[in-house]
Order: C-alpha cells, then structure tokens, then sequence
C-alpha cells in the first residue's frame, strides 16, 4: 500500500492542464492551491510496482515541472 | 466515527504536504483546507526589532520548522503596542528573495566568479595587507550603516581603529543623522534625544518640522492621531516644504520656502521674547547664550575644511540678533504669513501647553543642519519645554540603528565608542579594553563620508569595504563617487544580501546574514536598545557581518583583539562594548535583560530606565533634583545665535525649480529589500517625479508623462506624477529615491553642513524639460 504526497509544480501558464493531467490518471487524489502554482498530489497504490509506473508516468507530463516528495510510507513485506 | 489505517496515512500524507507548502508559501490556500489548521504550537513565535525604521517597532516572527512563516506586532513592546505598519507587516518576506546571495564572488577578468567564502575572506585580508603597505594605513577604510547591528559597528571600529589604526570608520548615517548629531553636542554636549516617545502620549501641541511622519514613520504618528482623538485639544501641526499625507491629516499645514526654517526658528523665539513668555526662572539657572562663525561655506569642494569657535554672549545680544527675524521680515523670506508665525510662537509660548517638536530629514539633510538643530532647541530652553513629559524637542532616526550602532557605538571617522579620538582619555579607554596599545588610535579624525568618496575618487584610499548600505544609488552628485570607485587600483569589498548597483562594482561579494538569519542588537531613536535571537538558518554560505568583519581581522593578525567563539561572539561583544558606557548618563541594559525584555531604554540605572534626561525628577546623572545639563561643562544648555542662510544652490534662470528627494511608506530607502516583497512592490512599483499641476500644465505635462530632471551635474528621465500622495508647491519637483532604475542621486548636489558634514539631498536647483 504505497502511499506517497507530493508537491506538483506546474510548467509556466499550465496549472490547469497539470490538474487536468494528474486528475485523468489512476490512482491520483489532487489538490490545487487557490492562490499560489502548486498542487498538492497524493498516490494511493496497491504495491510497489503499479507505484514506480506511476511516478515514471507523471514524471514524462509536458504540463509538469517539478514534483518535491512531502510523505512517504509502504508497508514492510 | 471511525476511520480506517489507510484513510489515517492519506490524511498524514495530505497534510504534510500542505504544512510543507505553507512554510514556503505563507497564506496559502488549499480548497478544503486552511494553514489555520496548523496545530497551535507548530509556530514558535520570538521577538525582535522590526528591521525597518528607526522607530523601533518591536515585532514577533512565527517560525515554523526554519521558515519564518508569519510576523506581527509585539504586544510587549512599548514603542508600538502590538501596532506595525505596511513594511512590517511584511517584514519576513525580505528573507526569501529569489535572487539572495548565498555564496560570495570574486571579480576575474571582469566576471563575478562563485567562491568559497573562506577563499574570499583570505584575498580581503591580502588586499588590505597589500594597500597598507604600499599606501600606508589610511588607504583602507570600512563605509557602514545605521543598518548595520550594534556588534557589527563595533566590531568594525575596534579592528579599523585599534588594530589598523586608521579613523576611516564613516557609516551611512553621516548622510541621515549627522546635523542631529551636532545639534545636540553642540547645545547640550551630549548627543541623542532627552526625551522619550511617551511625549506622544503626554503632548498638547505637535509641530512636525519639514517630516512627513504619516509615511516615514507612521506607528508613532498614529500615536499622535491617538493622543488627538482621546483629547480634543491636541493640535497637529505641519511644518512643510510640500504637502504629503502629514499635512492631510494636520489640523494645520504651513508651506515654507527651502531653508527659511532658519528664519521661522527665529521668528518664533522673537515672538516668545516679545510677548513675555520667556521661561525666566528656567533660563536664568539654566542656559547660556553663545554664537558662532558665520558665512561657513557649503563643502562642495575637496579637502573642505571648517571648524567653528563658540563665543559667550549676553541674553541682550541674542534680543539684538532677533532684531533682522520680525514676523514680517521674515515672512518675505519664508513665505509664510506673519500671522501663522505669531501662530507658532503662541502655541511654543503658552505656558500651559505641552509642545513636542519633531523633525527628521527636513531639518537633519540640510546645509546648515546644525544651525536649525540648536535654533529649535532654543525655542523649547526659551520656555523650559523641554525634558519633561510632553514638552520635548525630538530629532526621529530614519535608520532602525543609526542611534545604536553609529551613534552610540561611534563609527564615523571622528569618534570612539565612548568619546572622540581627538581626546587622550577616551583614547586610553579604547586602548585599555580592546587591548591594543594607545599609539594605535590615531588622534586625528581622516574624512566624513563625502570626503571619503572623494579620496576614493582621487586614489587617496583605494580599498574600500561598504557594509548594509548601497552608496552607488545614495551618493549626492552620485556619478563622480560611482565613476570613481570603478577606477583602476581601487578594491571593493561588499557584503550584501541582494545584487544592487554598488555591489556591480565590488572585487568581492561577502553574502551576508539578513536581520533574524543571526543574533544582533539595534538602537531607536529613542535611546531603546532591542535584541534579537537569530530564529532562522542563514542561507547557503552567508555570515554575519560581524563574524566576517572578525575572520578578516584574524587573518590580519588580530586574534588576541577578536577571540571569541561563533557561538558567544554576540553576546562577549556586548559585555565588551557596554565597558564604555558604564556610568549613569549612559549606562546599558545586560545582555540577559534585553534577551528577556522587548527593548531597554538607555541609560539605564539601579534597574530603571531614565526616560528623561537633564531633568533630576527622572535622571539619576543629574546633580540635584532640578535641571541639570550635564554634558557641557557650565551644567547649562546652550543658546546659540544662528542666522539664515541660503541654500548651496537655488532656483534660477536656467535651473529654475527646487528638487527634493525622499522616500515613500511602502519602501525602505534603496528599495534593495522591499522591492521584492511582491505585495509592497506592486503598490509602488516605479519611482516618478512629483509635479505641481499648475507648473503640469504650463509644461503640457499630464500624469505619466515623461519629463527629463536635469542639474549642472546630471539628469534622469522620469514619469510624471501630478495630484498623487504628495504635492509639492509651485517651483518644486519631488522625486522618491527607492527605484535604482532612476539614480537621482545623479542630479543632486553633494553640499553639506560644515560642522555635521551631512549633504543636503532637499535642496538642489534644477530644470525639467517634457520629453
């Protein structure tokens, strides 16, 4: 059960697209701020592997600059 | 209810993030969620002097993990009860500018190169050591701040002056409080103010002497607003060349010509001896009358000397001297109406009301600041308004240390911390506690800052390190001093927080430790010492300017002279330091009390603060109950006999409109921090020149257009601004300073007192063409 946060920056001028992008994939809760370009984004996988697709996946979003990692937490095996 | 381990660890992940982006963007919003969820103690709140004005706000910043993340006022600090204004409400986004400098650079073939910080302090010392052994030890010097900390001044003087040997210590505030300065050496032999700021709340009367306190220093005008609304009969009066936000909110506002403040000062003491409301009792027992040269000159040439001669005179001499200062005579030079002089004076000399006078730049930035110092000093001893709850004459500090660091800790070329090098006892004690030997102070003072500049220019000194303050935008007849720090053989030193025009022209960048980044100490203008623990990490590679001031002196040889620990430095300095003021007219406050409390006025005696000095009802340095003006040696404060002069340079047929400069509310002098708090830059974004609209109109100006400003020095190409905050009378433009994208320093004139030695940057004549 990983399950990370983040802190999603947007490319310039594309917030709105980012939030459309991450709210499209699976296993993504996002959270825009109100007054500032950044998201907050939470992962809720079922296991390791689907995690890493998934980040490798958003990390290849033309709409994403940068995303800083807030809280991490897997369960041990 | 209850809730799932999965749906815990989401809300733990979601709120992690949202705490992590609310210490780096403070107010942020999330939708559904608000930092005011943030449990209570996740802010840590610590106390510390706002960083801006010499007011001396005292504020608590919220530090959560090593952010600071939220700021307001202290509630346990008198001098503003909890109150701030625009600036410190915004105080903590100074930190965070995204172009901070966190490593230092060195200047290679042309370029600012990145560089270890230690490698850096190793070449300033070889540069210094290679100058005073070619040029001899008045070729270095160190140009500091009112900004700068209590310990960093000290620091400075205790290495240039006892190590080195050389008195080129010159500080900023030789350009904002020097006339201060020697206005009250000069009528009381001791300098800083004898009151306090509960004259606010105790004043009848105000008269605001050519400052525009609503903007410059707004926390304690809003305490004479408070005065006057709980007692109808409080006056505020404006004094003015031009009309600001003050003068709206006056009960009377009264233009002057440029200079004629002289003439006013006299008038109004005139009047007081004319009309019989001369204090006798008090200046029988307790003033003395004296004059000075006149025709002294306005520095403008190199080399300017000037020393003056006091000479006794009879009250009789000073009613003969008043004789040429008639209301009527003077309202031809002033023009101001013999009618409201007669006004001033009754209100100074009615023996029922409770005068306050305050001024800051008006009167301090002035070629004869001196002069009108002692000329409004005299009207408070006429009447014996003075030194008592409310009857106060109150010179404000513009800088948040001017009083604390340059004042008190005495960095200009002259002084020692307690005293002048002129004087062998005061030599002797800088000697015996900074353990050097007497030889090393120099008993000669060398230069003041404009002629410091002006060595610089000539090779004279060719290493210069500029600390806290931004000389290449605040120099008057600003491009001879930047032209000449860009000449070859010179050697720049500049510690700063932010790229600025001076340091464009530094050989070495130091990053410095900005304000609550590390622990320092700063004096108001009303003789309040505050101390400050540093609450955040420093970024990158930044230091104190202190400890870079000591890594340098060591590397020069001086370890004995600076061996304390990074971990105490702060706090030996202090115990050091406050050895030269240990008697009662100017004791300090311990280091462990002004870490307890939210400021310790000075002196401070048996656990008292004396509020008032000279006044043996509050001042335990008084020799009896009465008054006793101890810091001359006659025990008297002195009249002086001050004429009106003209200015350096007036309007006339080529250059036919006055400049006067300043600032705004929104920023702090060069604007190097406060034009990057987005929300104060964007209220003001660009600087301008204010225009009277009649003088708009015959030059087919209208707002925004641009209108080239144009001395005998330089000029600058600006937007107009007409009926905006301020409004200068006809004949005069009045242009902001915080905008270095306009150097108007370019256009002034660097005249200057020639006893405080401090230019006037109000005054200078100059025309205006629509571009």
């Amino acid at each position: 059960m990983p399950i990370f946060s983040f802190l999603a920056y947007p490319e310039k001028k594309m917030k709105d697209q980012l939030i459309k992008d991450l709210s499209e994939m699976q296993y993504c809760e996002v959270k825009p701020s109100e007054n500032q370009e950044v998201l907050i984004l939470l992962t809720d996988t079922p296991d390791e592997e689907t995690n890493k697709e998934l980040i490798n996946s958003i990390k290849e979003l033309q709409s994403l600059q940068s995303l800083s990692m807030t809280f991490g937490h897997t369960d041990l095996e | 209810m209850t809730i799932t381990r999965r749906d815990f660890i989401r809300s733990m992940a979601l709120n992690s993030a949202a705490i992590a982006a609310a210490t780096m963007f403070p107010g942020i919003i999330f939708a559904g969620w608000k930092p005011t969820d943030l449990p209570a103690d996740s802010i840590k709140w610590s106390k510390t002097p706002c960083r801006f004005c010499g007011t001396g706000c005292g504020l608590l910043v919220g530090v959560s993990g090593k952010r600071a993340v939220a700021v307001k006022g202290d509630p346990n600090c008198s001098v503003n009860k909890g109150l701030c204004c625009v600036k410190g409400y915004h105080s903590i986004q100074i930190l965070y500018g995204k172009d901070r400098f966190t490593t230092a650079y060195v200047r290679k073939d042309g370029k600012m190169v990145p560089t270890p910080i230690d490698k850096a302090l190793d070449l300033i010392a070889v540069k210094m050591k290679e100058s005073i052994k070619k040029t001899g030890k008045d070729s270095v010097c160190i140009y500091g701040s009112g900004q700068w900390s209590i310990p960093d001044g000290y620091a400075a003087s205790k290495f240039f002056k006892g190590c080195i040997g050389t008195n080129n210590v010159e500080a900023n505030a030789r350009l904002c409080m020097a006339s201060a300065v020697t206005g009250c050496l000069t009528s009381f032999g001791l300098d800083e103010p004898m009151g306090c700021y509960e004259d606010i709340d105790n004043a009848d009367v105000f008269i605001t002497w050519g400052n525009n306190m609503a903007e410059m220093h707004p926390v304690l005008f809003s305490r004479m607003l408070a005065n006057r609304k709980s007692k109808t009969h409080v006056k505020i009066i404006d004094l003015t060349t031009r009309s600001t936000r003050s003068s709206q909110a006056a009960d009377k506002s009264i233009l002057f010509n440029p200079q004629s403040d002289l003439a006013i000062a006299n008038a109004i003491c005139y009047e007081i001896i004319k009309n019989n409301w001369v204090n006798q009792d008090f200046v029988t027992r307790h003033v003395s009358f004296h004059k000075g040269k006149t025709n002294i000159g306005y520095g403008t040439e190199d080399h300017f000397k000037f020393k003056d001669k006091a000479e006794t005179v009879s009250f009789e001499s000073f009613k003969t001297f008043l004789a040429d200062y008639t209301p009527e005579k003077t309202e031809k030079i002033s023009g101001v109406s013999a009618e409201n002089i007669k006004y001033l004076a009754a209100l100074y000399g009615d023996p029922s009301k409770k005068v306050t006078s305050f001024w800051t730049m008006g009167m301090n930035q002035h070629t004869r600041g001196t002069w009108i110092n002692n000329l409004v000093y005299n009207i408070h001893l006429l009447t014996g308004k003075i030194s008592s709850p409310g009857n106060s004459p109150f010179s404000l500090t513009g800088q948040p240390s001017a009083c604390g660091t340059v004042r008190e800790v005495g960095t200009l070329t002259h002084k020692l911390p307690h005293g002048v090098v002129m004087k062998e006892g005061d030599r002797k004690m800088a000697a015996k506690i900074w353990g050097v030997p007497e030889s090393n102070i120099d008993p000669k003072p060398t230069y003041h800052t404009v002629e410091m500049f002006r060595a610089l220019d000539r090779g004279d000194i060719n290493f210069m390190w500029i600390q806290v303050t931004n000389p290449m935008v605040t120099m008057p007849n600003l491009k001879r001093y930047r032209d000449g720090a860009k000449k070859d053989g010179r050697f720049i030193v500049v510690s700063e927080i932010y790229p600025t025009p001076t340091s464009d022209v530094a050989d070495v960048i130091l990053p410095s430790a900005l304000w609550v980044e590390r622990e320092g100490f700063f004096g108001n203008s009303e003789r309040r010492t505050q101390h400050n623990a540093q609450l955040v990490p420093k970024p990158g590679e930044a230091m104190c300017n202190t400890w870079q001031l000591i890594q340098v002196a060591r590397r020069m040889g001086f370890e004995k002279q600076f061996p304390w620990s990074q971990e105490t430095y702060i706090e030996d300095i202090w115990n050091e330091y406050i050895q030269f003021h240990d008697t009662p007219k100017h004791r300090m406050a311990s280091y462990e009390l002004l870490n307890e409390r939210s400021g310790v006025s000075w002196p401070y005696v048996d656990g008292k603060e004396t509020r008032w000095r000279y006044n043996g009802k509050y001042d335990p340095a008084c020799k009896d109950k009465t008054y006793d003006f101890y810091g001359k040696p006659d025990h008297k404060a002195w009249i002086w006999l001050r004429p009106y002069e003209p200015a350096a340079e007036s309007p006339d047929r080529e250059y036919p409109f006055w400049l006067n400069t300043g600032r705004v509310l929104e920023h702090w002098h060069t604007g190097s921090m406060t034009r990057r708090i987005p929300i104060l830059h964007k209220a003001v974004p660009e600087s301008y020149v204010e225009i009277n609209p009649e003088d708009a109109k015959a030059m087919g100006v209208v707002n925004g257009t641009k209108v080239k400003i144009s001395s005998r020095r330089g000029s600058v190409v600006m937007k107009a601004l007409i009926n905006g905050r301020g409004n200068p009378p006809e004949g005069m433009v009045f242009v902001p300073f915080f905008d270095e994208s306009y150097l108007i320093n370019e256009v002034t004139l660097d005249a200057f007192c020639p006893i405080s030695k401090q230019p006037d940057y109000k005054k200078c004549a100059v025309k205006l063409e629509k571009v």
